[in-house]
């Protein structure tokens, strides 16, 4: 199997992480952003992996990139657990009408 | 090329996240790119990465969303949609950052860094499992790292279950 080019890799991160930021610009719903959030963690994970498929002897992107997603899962936990006290206090859980209603 | 296959499937279904107003299906869209990831990390020889990236995300994360979605919605007001606000400048500022990050890549010729042409010799081919030399790293050279790890796993746990408890009704 053909080597797969860095820059192909590269690219893709690239992609995957603008999409990450156009859903954490433009969704409103406060899950979706966490969504987008996600796909921005997924990004640069693949970067590390992606780099550290030429450091077979000490993988250090692999390892960062575990932690990676060991603190994206805590993230997920505590920022959900937000959402929902969020949406019990404003039932809603979208995050402009929460600002709105902050302000009233 | 497989890989092709799932980098296009990893971007059509990040796109159909950013793009569908559905809560649900942007969580199953979100469910169809953490797999394509999850295969792109296979490709990458990094077989521990993957199966760990399909037991947190896809069989954690991914449930607590849709756990999320569910209590954070009220499905008979149709207010399973998510409105999107901001569409100019976020597709502005995303668009930007996709186009300056695509040149940059391109123009930062990667490939020819010192180090990747010493280490890109001993490619492919005689790449073995990785879960033996990373378990090893675990217990020696990060072993600080995870074990600070496992206390915020610990904090983050706690840190959820006491927020996410309704104290009017407790105590």
């Amino acid at each position: 199997m053909a080597q797969i080019p860095l820059e192909h890799i590269l690219l893709l991160s690239a992609a995957l992480f603008s999409l990450g930021l156009l859903a954490v610009i433009t969704k409103r719903h406060a899950v979706v952003v966490l969504m987008g959030i996600e796909l921005i963690f997924n990004a640069a994970n693949l970067n590390l992996v992606a780099f550290s498929r030429h450091d077979p002897a000490l993988l250090q992107g692999q390892l960062f990139s575990l932690f990676v997603i060991l603190v994206a899962a805590a993230e997920a936990a505590v920022a959900l657990a937000i959402v929902l006290r969020v949406y019990q206090h404003f039932k809603t859980a979208h995050v402009s009408e929460v600002v709105s209603a902050e302000n009233q | 090329m497989l890989f092709y296959i799932f980098a296009v499937l990893a971007v059509i279904s990040g796109a159909y996240m950013v793009l569908t107003r559905n809560l649900l299906y942007a969580g199953f869209s979100l469910l169809i790119t953490l797999l394509s990831v999850a295969g792109i990390y296979v490709l990458l020889f990094a077989d521990f990465v993957a199966v760990t990236q399909l037991m947190v995300y896809v069989g954690g994360v991914l449930v607590l969303i849709l756990f999320g979605i569910m209590l954070s919605s009220r499905v008979q007001d149709k207010s399973v949609r998510s409105e999107s606000g901001n569409k100019v400048w976020g597709t502005l500022v995303a668009g930007l950052v996709l186009v300056g990050l695509g040149y940059t890549i391109l123009q930062a010729d990667v490939a020819a860094l010192p180090w990747l042409q010493e280490a890109g010799a001993e490619l492919p081919g005689e790449q073995k499992s990785t879960v033996q030399l990373i378990g090893i790293k675990l217990m020696t050279d990060v072993v600080l790292p995870f074990e600070v790890a496992s206390l915020l796993l610990l904090i983050a746990l706690i840190g959820a279950a006491y927020i996410a408890t309704d104290k009017q009704k407790g105590s």
